[in-house]
């Protein structure tokens, strides 16, 4: 579980964040101050806040390759709820629940269907999608309610805006339940072997479904703080968000056979790369380079202990 | 003397099943669109299709070796892009040259995949993942962002896939060439029975001499070649090469393998398969402005066609062990 | 010509920190069949997946004909005309039965299998062999059986003149195992040198002509059958005389404390029914494939019932399962000893939800203590120990639940003999505490040693009701197979 190389990779993710400070900080003279930073988490509490959740998903040897599909769907049921002129309150409700009844269908689809979660996420990745298309075609839907802009656009105190606010909020909650109760270390059972759970006497479809539920209702979440900040809904919202959440996660140390990793590593990663997009973004490099930068060090995560390992 | 043909579990029944839904779903649109049936319609199908089946077969590979392709469709990208680039730079060397280079060129990048995945056992969502962000990215720092038109491609560039014979483009000629092939290979090779063996069983696969990771080594291979040379296809055929072409497009190879009854746990599909689950999608696709139903509805309705073959092949993967049935 | 046609001469092996092969000896003669005989984790294994070439020595000779060679791969194993059943079930569920035969060495040109031929060599031999199935057939669809059969055949589809079956007959039936022993004397009078590892001394004595005993890694014995009893063979496996492993308390049976009436699970097992009572050991025997595993599957509450019922007495704490893959479904590897101790007892141990290391470290330590498992601490991941410890780890976390009824799967399955004693010493007294005890095992010693009474069940129904004083071998074995 909490094994000394997991430390280590988190203590890495660490000093890549401070090199990146000050290499940004070097290049550019608008980086280092209190707003700029504070633009700058925007870049990734949305999706950081999804990634929480989805790194317990894959913690427990599942996967969730629908979590922006979702998100594109929450936003189009909210965006037609508040055509027909739902106030604030309700827009949250609906955004939230759309997101957990989605999750609820990948939840069925694994734990009930058997289906395996990556194929059953391809199936509703594109069947929410679509829904999202079907219903809203190439129209943008612009017509919210002027208090919802206060959960993607609103400042808790000072520089800390209310996302920014959340998403801590929400890394504590999750890192508490991950590592300190006994559901996180059945999420760590079920992911690093499902049979001998099962035969621990865990009821282990139970808590996938769960899972899936909660990743759903957190992409409701999601959808919420994005719909609010742009303050718009067209169907191809978050579009390409599902591999960049994945990558957050496996960034963090989570492996993909499950079993292993932690929030702190989740949270660090989300870090480094919100600081990447902005820094890259501040310096005018487009962001196709990043996703470079990405995809390498998303194959060094699972080379590098793979390389050690054969020695 | 008649010559077994193997049987992969229950594929030769689902594949029959699934050709009669087929046959019968484009019987229903020709029965309302008359106009459905013609040849020159059929071709145009078959064209649409073309590429979508040669991708789908080189999936059905990596799959059915136990492992996950993500990258191909930006594979198909940055190939059709170099393939572009290398056009406008000589374009009196003619089409062969390109050729070989797309297939060269997606060959290596398939066997990056791969290495990686054989040699270091790396999981391959993970690697594809990661191959799928460097090779995107890679095409704009090739082409620095820019576009490749049609008037800045040769004449035999363009004019190779858009060829007629027999009122069927060199496209589609191409495509049932290499479904044909796979056909035939599937059955009939021992590297295709061995991918087999070794995507079913990896430990049993060891035991008998077979490495299950150069098998899946190969498979990357060549569905890298197959998608590099449907790179320089796809940008001939819509005569344009950018850095975004067929984004996302991987998804739907891997729901057109789902869909034809490939197993996502290894060692089962079958080419026949595939090929009606690209022909299903297609005629689905064509069919749908046919039918007044706007565009937007396509992605749903592959979703839900997705959603119900995974849980019909789900269902048939039940081996019972029959004590009791076994006669004494 | 050499009479010996394959010879090892001390033969070392060792994975991580485990010496499974210390000194091992084997010689194989010409037209004859040695048997290999040692306790489960005595090396035998081992042995055949070196000869077989899945594995390489630490050091050692391997002569073959006379020649030294070394043994790189499956294929150069075979290339030497070695071939071998495996123990394992090595089947490829999505290929035809022809095809599992050849995989690997299909008859082909120029790269395509050659089909017509491959099925026609399939047909001959598997009709050779007797099998009740076809070539054509899907192998996913076969039993247990069948499959082993199936394995049979497959290493007789080349030339070997080396033949090693490992434990071949576990799953066969009587009329099966006259048709092997038949293609096994056939084998041998054509001059093949014949390896068999088997648990059974019915048979060693019927079909072997040499003997060779391996226990803890060693060669200690070899020689001719008809040179030897069987009970010099047990003494000779185990290092000590056979009555001093099974100390057996006489405890007086308590209440009744399960009750199974007509159980029924479709395809697995039916019409079961029987009773346990506190302070019983209840040996459940079959060959593999017989239900016994399925039907603690039931009792434990992994699968469902089709038909029947069990019911627990009031008051009772509920049925635990040490099941029979204990890497696989017994403990969560990667763990750590206090964490797998923990899992079924997270309720207990955090009413609350929130976990404490130090509740989790005390518990372990409390049974690290009362088993005497061979650790470094709690903290240590279970899968640095020895089988024998990882197997009292499963037990101990089912133990701090103080369950009524405990189901053991094999539980001393490939465990050293010193675990071995601590596991029937512990199962011992928790039936002496009260509690009742279904025993699932298919070493006769230990059924006939530990038990109170002894089911047999055969192809998913309970064949035989014994006593302790008419559980012997030769019954139950006989209960146990067609008869």
């Amino acid at each position: 579980m909490k094994a000394a190389s997991l430390m280590r990779w988190e203590t890495m993710l660490a000093a890549v964040l401070i090199a990146g400070f000050v290499v940004f900080s070097i290049l550019s003279p608008y980086f280092l101050s209190v707003d700029t930073l504070s633009d700058a988490t925007f870049n990734f509490t949305e999706r950081a806040i999804v990634a929480l959740p989805l790194a317990l998903l894959i913690i427990a040897g599942d996967i969730d390759i629908s979590v922006a599909a979702i998100i594109a769907l929450a936003s189009v049921a909210m965006g037609m709820a508040s055509a027909q002129g739902a106030g604030t309150g309700g827009l949250v409700a609906i955004g939230l629940g759309t997101g957990l009844l989605a999750g609820c269908i990948n939840g069925a689809l694994v734990a009930i269907g058997r289906v395996p979660s990556i194929v059953a996420t391809i199936g509703t990745m594109t069947l929410f999608r679509g829904a999202a298309y079907a219903v809203l075609g190439d129209r943008v839907l612009k017509d919210y309610p002027d208090s919802f802009a206060i959960f993607g656009q609103g400042y808790l105190v000072g520089p800390v805006s209310i996302e920014l606010a959340l998403f801590t909020l929400f890394a504590i909650l999750f890192s508490v339940f991950l590592h300190r109760t006994r559901w996180g270390r059945v999420t760590f059972a079920v992911g690093a072997n499902p049979v001998a759970s099962r035969y621990s006497g865990i009821a282990v479809n139970r808590y996938r479904f769960a899972l899936f539920a909660l990743t759903g209702l957190f992409s409701g979440v999601a959808a919420v703080l994005l719909t609010s900040r742009l303050g718009s809904t067209r169907p191809s919202i978050a579009q390409g968000w599902e591999l960049e959440i994945i990558s957050m996660v496996i960034l963090g140390g989570v492996s993909v056979w499950g079993g292993k990793g932690s929030i702190l590593g989740v949270v660090l990663a989300a870090l480094v790369f919100g600081l990447m997009t902005f820094g890259l973004g501040l310096m005018n490099i487009p962001g196709i380079v990043l996703s470079i930068f990405t995809g390498l060090l998303l194959i060094l995560v699972v080379a590098v202990p793979a390389l050690v390992n054969r020695r | 003397m008649s010559v077994a043909i193997p049987r992969i579990e229950g594929s030769a029944r689902r594949d029959a099943v699934f050709a009669a839904l087929t046959l019968a779903l484009f019987l229903a649109v020709t029965f309302a669109f008359p106009g459905f049936a013609t040849p020159r319609s059929v071709a145009g199908l078959l064209d649409d299709t073309a590429i979508l089946i040669m991708l789908a077969l080189g999936q059905m590979l990596v799959i059915m070796g136990r492992g996950i392709d993500l990258s191909i469709a930006a594979n198909l990208a940055l190939c059709g892009m170099m393939a572009a680039l290398f056009n406008r730079a000589w374009p009196g060397m003619g089409v062969a040259p390109v050729l070989a280079l797309s297939l060269i060129a997606g060959g290596l990048l398939g066997a990056c995949n791969g290495l990686l995945v054989w040699k270091l056992r790396l999981p391959p969502i993970v690697v594809t993942l990661g191959t799928m962000s460097i090779y995107r990215g890679a095409i704009y720092l090739l082409s620095r962002g820019a576009w490749v038109n049609e008037n800045e491609m040769s004449r035999e560039f363009l004019a190779f896939p858009r060829g007629e014979f027999l009122g069927v483009s060199v496209l589609s000629w191409i495509s049932l060439a290499v479904a044909a092939a796979f056909v035939f290979a599937m059955q009939r090779s021992k590297a295709a029975r061995d991918l087999y063996a070794a995507g079913g069983n990896p430990e049993a696969a060891n035991y008998s001499g077979i490495d299950p990771g150069r098998m899946q080594f190969l498979a990357y291979t060549i569905c890298g070649a197959i998608a590099g040379v449907c790179g320089y296809l796809w940008v001939a055929r819509f005569a344009v090469a950018y850095t975004d072409i067929a984004l996302g497009f991987e998804l739907s190879v891997i729901a057109a393998c789902l869909i034809g009854g490939v197993a996502i746990s290894g060692g089962a599909g079958t080419a026949a398969g595939v090929v009606l689950g690209c022909v299903f999608i297609g005629i689905i696709r064509s069919s749908l402005p046919l039918v007044g139903i706007s565009v937007f509805w396509q992605m749903f309705i592959n979703g839900a066609v997705i959603l119900v073959a995974v849980l019909l092949s789900a269902r048939q993967r039940q081996f019972k062990r029959t004590i009791l049935e076994a006669r004494a | 010509m050499h009479p010996s046609l394959l010879t090892l001469t001390d033969i070392r092996k060792s994975f991580g920190g485990v010496r499974a092969l210390e000194s091992a000896c084997l010689e194989l003669r010409r037209g004859a069949v040695t048997a290999l005989i040692g306790e489960n984790g005595a090396g035998k294994s081992t042995l055949v997946k070196i000869l077989s070439g899945i594995y390489q020595p630490d050091a050692g000779e391997i002569r073959f004909d006379g020649t030294a060679v070394r043994i790189t791969s499956p294929q150069a194993a075979r290339a030497l005309g070695i071939g071998v059943v495996h123990q394992e079930c090595l089947a490829f569920d999505n290929l035809s039965v022809a095809e599992n035969l050849f995989v690997n060495s299909q008859p082909t040109r120029g790269g395509l299998v050659k089909w017509s031929e491959l099925r026609a060599r399939a047909t001959t031999i598997l009709r050779e062999l007797g099998a009740d199935f076809d070539a054509d057939v899907p192998a996913g669809r076969l039993s247990i059986a069948q499959k082993h059969v199936m394995q049979i055949a497959r290493a007789l589809t080349h030339e070997s003149r080396v033949l090693i079956f490992d434990e071949p007959t576990a799953s066969l039936s009587q009329r099966e195992c006259a048709e092997l022993f038949r293609i096994v004397r056939k084998l041998r009078d054509a001059g093949c040198a014949l390896l068999f590892i088997s648990h059974k001394f019915e048979e060693i004595f019927e079909l072997a002509d040499r003997y060779a005993v391996f226990r803890d890694g060693v060669s200690v014995s070899a020689g001719q059958v008809s040179d030897v009893t069987s009970d010099e063979l047990i003494s000779l496996m185990v290092g000590r005389p056979v009555s001093q492993l099974f100390p057996k308390a006489e405890i007086q049976p308590g209440a009744e404390l399960l009750r199974v009436e007509h159980l029924c699970r479709a395809g697995e097992f039916e019409d079961v029914s029987f009773a346990l009572r506190g302070g019983e050991i209840v040996g459940l025997y079959g060959l593999v494939g017989a239900g016994r595993t399925e039907l603690a599957q039931v009792l434990f509450g992994i699968n469902a019932a089709s038909s029947g019922s069990f019911t627990l007495a009031a008051g009772t704490a509920g049925v635990a399962l040490v099941p029979e893959d204990r890497q696989g479904q017994g403990a969560v590897l990667p763990f750590s000893v206090a964490a797998n101790i923990a899992l079924p007892n997270l309720a207990t141990l955090a009413p609350r939800g929130w976990c404490s290391g130090a509740r989790e470290s005390a518990l372990a330590r409390q049974w690290i203590d009362r088993l005497g498992i061979k650790a470094q601490g709690p903290e240590q991941p279970v899968h640095h120990l020895s089988g024998g410890n990882q197997q009292k780890v499963v037990i101990a976390k089912w133990l701090a639940r103080n369950p009524g009824v405990l189901i053991l799967d094999e539980p001393t399955k490939g465990i050293d003999v010193g675990a071995k004693a601590a596991v029937h010493a512990v199962t011992s007294e928790f039936a002496r505490a009260g509690g009742a005890v279904l025993m699932i095992s298919s070493d006769l010693p230990e059924i006939i040693g530990m038990s109170d009474r002894v089911l047999v069940m055969r192809r998913g129904k309970v064949r035989g009701h014994f006593t302790r004083a008419q559980a012997t071998s030769e019954s139950l074995l006989r209960a146990a197979s067609d008869a």
